[in-house]
């Protein structure tokens, strides 16, 4: 493998730019993709990049087949990743859950476009939060981050990588058109200052090796395809040996554990940034390109009086319930600020239950909020007329 | 009452194959009469005779009976989702190319579901075997009408007789690109074993089709009777003739099954014309 040509230094970078290094960076040598508005110049990048470093991309038939082949890859030991928007990512939901069931560690950027359909494909939207969450089908948690900058999706990205490998599981990076196409000061750190997560392989042989047997922290430790542990992997509700085992028994166990790595550690999974919420009695509930368009309007609001702070989400998937829990416990209002007509809304209304109202500054896509519209629901919801 | 006296025979006999099969999940599930044992012990001796590196020899499956097979051999197998074999397959090959990638699948998960990955695998040459196994219908589901069942077939889909005209799968392996195109019967064993090994040492999309019955489903709508039947259905009814145009290999219901080696050409495959 050729030396790894990294881009140390600052750049004026596009997000999708910024996406595709950070990728390199997080040692992704395997892209699997298909042409689609905004999405399409990570793949551009990685087809440039990818060969400078010893990695393989691939631009392959449509959407389903670039998700298998990312989780092939990704069994055949490298770090693998594939990038779409709102269509693509319909299509890549049916596999999502194969990655998911097998415990298969990639990444799956989506950057938002306007939806339902083909929609608006060159315009923004924040639409797939939800599809994020229960886009494929049965029980299981998602991990998903929401960067709000080129530069945060450089940083998300790598830790998409991380995350990927610690909990062997498929992690979403949601991003948008706004942040996808926007250039922005990006700085890439050297080599060594980026913290890389590697594949936890087992510590026994082939013999007494059970490729989803699991000690206390859930996570099983993995082999690649061509290590000599002849493993069996199956989207198939499966036992510790990764045999199929069709019955109520097994599903109970095993997708309970698929479900509870995740919840069971999401504390060190879930990332909020909280601006001055300490003497708050509205919060800003925003994620993505929405915080931005936010700080104007919560500036405003603080300069008229009004006690308002802002949390925004850096992962929405799993959700910190427990943080809109205790701030609904003392806050008397959320303002949620998306850029679709109510998706992430749900969820701070579920954890406040009643304790706090819930004010959805809805917006259907295709650009950004008014800020003076969102400004408007924080006076209102502060009780300011 | 008198006990049965116990055989030592059948837990003392070692076969050569063995080591090459999940003991511990047998038997499998197939059907009597169904082709799929034949084929995967014509694949599992295939691999016993090759040079492969076994410990480096994957197998994928999608979804189906034929699709089983994955979780049979004693190999890294993958089980993936319907019709995404060959994709998954294509992520392992580029991935590590120090895999031998094959995929074992059916004629509705490759040609009908994922018939788009299939043609484009082709098209790429992507250094994977594929082994399709065509008994004509969806067995898996109960017997339904699939892309390769032959007009005027009866399914539980096609009660009253298919009126789509079916895939010709060496020519559509041909004519997407493949490099090695070969069909053979579960009757024609040896054939069948050699055609796998000759796909297996060929560099590029190696397809062989592997026609075998299904009498349980396909085979009760439209009395083909069992298996055995079936057998001697081929034995009459196939034809071998090596090099024959691929376009002209249709599979008519009640008509000759032209067997052999069509296609074995060479060109290179995928990544081998990127600049050093």
């Amino acid at each position: 493998m050729t030396e790894p040509r990294l881009l140390c230094g600052e750049y004026f970078m596009s997000g999708d730019d910024a996406c595709a290094e950070g990728a390199i960076c997080a040692g992704c040598r395997f892209f699997a993709g298909y042409p689609i508005t905004p999405a399409t110049e990570i793949a551009e990048r990685m087809a440039a990049r990818l060969p400078e470093v010893g990695g393989i991309y691939i631009q392959m038939e449509d959407e389903l087949a670039s998700m298998n082949a990312v989780l092939g890859a990704s069994w055949a030991g490298r770090r693998a990743m594939t990038a779409t928007s709102g269509p693509g990512f319909s299509l890549m939901m049916e596999n999502l859950g194969l990655g998911i069931m097998t415990e298969t560690p990639c990444v799956l950027v989506n950057v938002q476009r306007g939806g339902p359909s083909t929609g608006l494909p060159t315009l923004v939207a924040q639409g797939d939060m939800m599809q994020a969450r229960w886009g494929s089908h049965g029980p299981y948690e998602i991990i998903a981050l929401t960067p709000s900058s080129p530069q945060e999706l450089f940083d998300l990205t790598i830790r998409a990588f991380n995350l990927a490998e610690q909990f062997r599981t498929p992690v979403l990076v949601m991003t948008d058109a706004e942040v996808g196409h926007m250039t922005e000061r990006v700085v890439i750190p050297p080599l060594e200052d980026i913290p890389i997560l590697q594949r936890r392989r087992p510590s026994v042989g082939p013999e007494e090796y059970l490729p989803y047997g699991t000690s206390d922290d859930l996570v099983p430790p993995m082999v690649n395809a061509g290590d000599g542990y002849r493993i069996h992997v199956t989207g198939l509700t499966h036992d510790e040996r990764g045999y199929p085992a069709v019955d109520a028994e097994t599903q109970q166990r095993m997708v309970r554990r698929l479900v509870d790595k995740i919840r069971n550690n999401r504390h060190q999974i879930m990332d909020v940034e909280e601006t001055d919420l300490e003497d708050a009695d509205v919060v800003v509930c925003t994620y993505g390109i929405s915080a931005r368009t936010s700080h104007w309007p919560v500036a405003q609001a603080r300069k008229e009086g009004i006690r308002v702070g802002m949390l925004r989400l850096i992962t929405v998937w799993p959700f910190p319930e427990e943080k809109i829990r205790g701030l609904a416990a003392r806050v008397k209002a959320f303002v949620v600020v998306e850029v679709n007509l109510g998706q992430m809304v749900y969820e701070v209304e579920r954890c406040a239950a009643g304790r706090a109202s819930v004010h959805l500054a809805a917006h259907a896509g295709g650009d950004l909020h008014d800020p003076d519209e969102i400004l408007n629901l924080i006076r209102e919801a502060a009780g300011v007329r | 009452m008198e006990q049965p006296v116990e055989t030592e025979m059948a837990h003392t006999e070692h076969h050569p194959l063995d080591e090459l099969l999940r003991q511990d999940r047998l038997p499998h599930i197939w059907c009597p009469g169904c082709g799929l044992g034949t084929a995967m012990t014509c694949f599992v001796s295939a691999l016993y005779k090759s040079c492969l590196d076994l410990d480096k020899t994957v197998v994928v499956s999608g979804i189906g009976c034929t699709g089983r097979v994955a979780g049979y051999v004693r190999l890294d197998s993958f089980h993936t989702t319907h019709g995404r074999a060959i994709p998954f397959a294509t992520g392992l090959k580029l991935g590590n190319p120090d895999l031998k990638v094959i995929v074992f699948s059916g004629d509705g998960d490759l040609a009908g579901i994922g018939g788009n990955h299939f043609i484009h695998a082709a098209r790429r040459n992507v250094d994977i075997t594929v082994i399709c196994v065509n008994n004509f219908n969806y067995g898996m589901t109960g017997g339904q009408l699939g892309p390769t069942t032959p007009l005027t077939a009866r399914t539980s889909t096609s009660p009253r007789g298919n009126l789509e005209h079916p895939f010709n799968l060496p020519y559509l392996a041909a004519g997407s690109g493949a490099v090695y195109v070969a069909r053979w019967t579960v009757l024609h064993v040896r054939r069948l074993e050699k055609a796998i090994l000759q796909a297996l040492e060929k560099k590029g999309f190696s397809f062989v089709e592997v026609i075998s019955p299904c009498p349980t489903l396909y085979g009760r709508w439209n009395r083909l009777r069992d298996g055995l039947d079936n057998m001697r259905y081929y034995a009459e009814h196939s034809r071998i003739e090596h090099g024959a145009d691929p376009g002209e290999v249709d599979i008519d219901l009640g008509g000759e099954i032209v067997v052999g080696k069509f296609v074995d050409i060479d060109k290179p495959v995928w990544g081998e014309l990127a600049p050093a």
